[in-house]
């Protein structure tokens, strides 16, 4: 999704005309004590200028309660947006409020165009939105206060939830009524770097409190008179529909209310989750199939491999390759693969979904606002307008809540229009684990030819993989000329393949039929794999150090090379380790940030372990040091269930992992010591909720190499 | 049948082999026990039984007898408990989900060991799944919750 990053508002507009671009939503003021603000953003001179009130609230009690347009997962935006806005508004930390914003155009993504989370670009991409908004309604409570004490404006400031001039005070509270009658002003100055208070600051949660107390609302924990629970029956391989099913035995069941057939299969409604799915189990569907019940792991891995040896669509290319390698001192070649995975987030999907005559109400968490809203409204025949989303807590997302098809939010919509009464569908650990939507299955082949000093002169790879935007909304935009953006990013624009005048880079996007999507870090996650494990194949030709032979690989990429020097630097890479202990590094670019990490790993009786992690992070300016260091961590935890356990496997259509038994998490005793290095940067800022992740399997495998000898170029890690 | 929760008596009509943690769910509203797994792998739905940590998606509400239910609702009492302090002074949630259960265990431990060296916070504690990776945060918040509650 890194490729999103260059994706102009207009230009999404375009390609989903009849979707997003046709939602008209008059933003709903709340009602008493708000700084709510009569003048619409509309006036074009006002444009650029975000309406304070879609953002923050301030009431007549000084609460300032902060609107998030994008979904806290656990990414920490329910702290950094709050951040941007005080940092302006000057007011009183601990009366900061935060809520989910409803869906409303008002809060579509500043570079999207649609209300979403994703891309690990909430930060970046509401830098200057919140804190304007944050400006614009200090402003109007200082031209509040001016007015009441008869004084120039000018001489009076905001500070710590009061405006104040020459010893008078007046509490934002007390002037939030009077400021929202006012117009607000065309335009605000922003702070300078230098004026900064909040940002760059290390900030605790806001979110803690009602997370540590059960008190966090979560889609599945809705609740209210009437609500049904359900749970579907869906086929047992991608594309089976239901050919018959007998229902006699579940209807007469406690509990059950209704059993009503959908798009996506047998729908048992019931007073409680348990009797819904005792009530499943007692169901008998008869399925039809379909082509999907061929599917097969093996099969496929023959299939993509014979694809990686031939060239695939063009990616990347220059110069003549075959010419180049005909010179080389030196032929490397290497197949890389990688499986599908799960995002398995610890909350399973569900959604609540209470139908009306004229309007419709949606709980849930998801990451994709605007089209789930449009999407449920096209199940009820309603306008998108009439549809309600009330976004709860997400229980992880990691790109699995992001679906560009809105399937579970469909479902749930045709369950609830069915049985005809409020319902939350709940996806079962085992529903969430085989229903789809993975990380695709990847197969990298290299043929590298090396000059007379060890260095790249001739590159080809290609790339064999699923296509996460094919049949999207965002194909249009994002797959050009064949290629899928997300499924080559991090390889087609590495500056290892760059700075070689003769490369090639193919891609191959075979369709298995297996409903694919983003996982966190995207196309990262696999050419970060590949691309730092090869490179350190690359140095073990050359006879260099794999640090020395990356930084004259990237002597042209300072921020690369800030992060490869200060982890190399900080792990104490070339001094002597304790015994049985072996590093490896890595360094990837994505999402707008730049990470390098050095794994301390060691291996007894084909086990690894992963003692220690260095990371060293350039993600621009730093709005909360706290939040990137946690998320490094997670990004690393994350990378490491991948790297040492995830892989789905398929035989005769069929997923064979269910649940956490035989689809592995790294759990707390496996836990390695991480340390995280922040590069101080001015740039603008980058994404961190996801580049954290690509650099860690590689880092491992580099590690597993210096202590083994063994090169693993497969995902998950396997010695034996 | 009657079931002891949070030091309140509820008469519940949940068939007997009915897991716990729907009762605790569905029946009696209190929400802040996860469901995760369905099968005791990954400690999202832990609970005290007579202030012992177990998982309830796996143990039927007919076995729970007179025993006593403390979810994460019940845990604080006029303030905060230590190890909620701890998690909020260590800033360690991230989505949060997993947090009542990781709390929960945490509580548990610290109640038969207040003074819990790295192998007991391991044994305790890593039944409980953190997709988001907060386990290094978990730990300090643990040894934290300790001092606090020894203080």
């Amino acid at each position: 999704m890194d490729g999103l990053k260059d994706v102009s508002r207009r230009q999404f507009f375009k390609t989903s005309a009849g979707g997003a671009a046709s939602l008209v939503i008059g933003f709903y003021l709340p009602g008493r004590s708000v700084l709510a603000l009569t003048q619409e953003t509309s006036a074009p001179a006002a444009a650029k200028l975000p309406s304070p009130n879609a953002f923050l609230r301030i009431g007549a009690d000084e609460s300032v309660t902060v609107l998030l347009a994008h979904s806290e997962m656990g990414q920490g935006i329910w702290t950094t947006l709050p951040i941007l806005i005080a940092e302006e508004l000057e007011c009183d930390w601990s009366k900061i409020r935060v809520e989910h914003a409803p869906a409303a155009p008002a809060y579509f993504h500043t570079a999207f165009g649609i209300q979403m989370t994703g891309g690990s670009t909430t930060t970046w991409s509401e830098f200057d939105r919140y804190r304007q908004a944050g400006a614009l309604a200090r402003e109007m409570l200082i031209q509040a206060a001016a007015a009441q004490w008869k004084v120039d404006p000018k001489g009076c400031r905001a500070e710590d939830g009061f405006v104040v001039h020459r010893g008078k005070k007046l509490s934002f509270g007390t002037l939030a009524a009077a400021a929202q009658k006012l117009t607000p002003p065309s335009q605000v100055k922003l702070k300078s770097s230098k004026e900064w208070r909040r940002i760059g600051k290390a900030t605790k949660r806001l979110d803690s409190p009602e997370k540590v107390t059960g008190r966090a609302e979560f889609g599945l924990d809705v609740r209210f008179p009437g609500l049904m629970t359900a749970v579907v029956a869906r086929a047992p391989v991608f594309g089976g529909k239901v050919k018959s099913f007998r229902a006699e035995k579940t209807k007469a069941m406690p509990g059950v209310k209704a059993v009503v057939e959908v798009p996506s299969g047998v729908a048992v409604v019931a007073e409680h989750f348990w009797a819904a799915k005792v009530g499943r189990d007692a169901l008998e569907v008869e399925w039809d199939l379909g082509p999907g019940s061929g599917l097969d792991t093996e099969k496929m891995r023959e299939e993509f491999r014979a694809l990686s040896r031939t060239a695939g669509t063009k990616a990347a290319a220059s110069g003549d390759v075959e010419a180049a390698m005909r010179t080389a001192e030196t032929k490397i070649e290497a197949e890389y693969e990688l499986p599908y995975l799960a995002h398995a987030t610890m909350e399973p999907l569900n959604c609540t979904v209470k139908p009306g005559r004229d309007r419709c109400e949606i709980w849930t968490g998801t990451q994709f606002q605007t089209g789930d809203q449009a999407a449920a409204a096209g199940v009820f025949g309603l306008k998108p307008e009439q549809v309600k989303i009330y976004t709860t807590f997400l229980g992880g997302g990691f790109g699995r809540r992001a679906t560009p098809s809105n399937h579970f939010v469909v479902e749930a919509a045709h369950v609830a229009k069915a049985a005809g009464m409020p319902v939350k569908v709940v996806w079962t650990r085992e529903d969430d684990m085989r229903g789809g939507y993975y990380r695709p299955m990847w197969t990298h082949r290299l043929n590298v030819g090396l000059g007379s000093d060890g260095m790249p002169i001739a590159w080809r790879q290609t790339i064999v993989g699923q296509s996460i935007l094919e049949g999207t909304p965002f194909a249009e935009m994002m797959i050009k000329e064949g290629v899928d953006e997300t499924s080559v990013e991090g390889a087609a624009d590495s500056p290892y393949v760059k700075a070689i005048p003769n490369h090639w880079v193919g891609l191959h996007s075979p369709k298995p039929g297996i409903p694919v999507l983003w996982w966190r870090s995207v196309g990262h996650s696999h050419t970060g794999f590949v691309m730092e494990s090869f490179v350190d194949e690359l140095a073990g030709a050359a006879r260099l150090d794999p640090v020395e032979y990356r930084r004259r690989l990237l002597k042209d990429h300072p921020r690369h090379l800030g992060v490869l020097n200060l982890a190399a630097e900080k792990a104490g890479w070339g001094t002597p380790l304790s015994e049985g202990r072996f590093r490896g590094i890595a360094v990837h670019e994505s999402f707008g940030s730049f990470v390098a990490q050095v794994a301390e790993v060691s291996v007894k009786d084909g086990q690894i372990r992963v003692h220690r992690v260095v990371c060293a992070v350039d993600c621009g300016i730093c709005v909360n040091p706290a939040g990137v260091a946690a998320q490094m961590e997670s990004g690393v935890v994350f990378g490491l269930s991948a790297a040492l356990y995830g892989e789905l496997r398929f035989k005769e259509g069929r997923v064979q992992q269910s649940n956490f038994h035989d689809y592995p998490l790294l759990r707390l005793h496996e836990m390695p010591r991480v340390e995280t290095h922040i590069l101080p940067s001015a740039e603008k800022s980058g994404g961190v909720g996801e580049t954290g992740t690509p650099p860690i399997a590689p880092a491992v495998a580099n590690a597993v190499f210096a202590a083994t000898g063994k090169r693993l170029r497969r995902l998950p890690l396997r010695l034996a | 049948m009657k079931l002891r929760v949070n030091g309140k008596l509820h008469d519940v009509t949940a068939p007997e082999e009915t897991p716990l943690l729907w009762v605790l769910r569905d029946f009696l509203g209190l929400t802040g026990t996860k469901y995760g797994c369905g099968m005791a792998q990954c400690g999202a739905c832990t609970v005290h039984l007579d202030g012992q940590a177990v998982r309830s998606c796996v143990l039927p509400v007919g076995a729970v007898g007179s025993r006593l239910v403390t979810t994460i609702e019940g845990l604080a009492s006029r303030e905060l408990h230590p190890v909620q302090r701890a998690w909020i002074e260590t800033d360690v949630v991230q989505c949060g989900y997993c947090q009542p259960g990781q709390i929960m265990a945490a509580a548990a431990l610290l109640k038969v060991k207040p003074k819990p060296n790295d192998a007991d916070i391991d044994a305790a504690l890593s039944g409980n799944l953190c997709r988001c990776g907060t386990y290094q945060r978990i730990r300090a918040a643990v040894r934290r919750a300790s001092e606090i509650a020894g203080a």
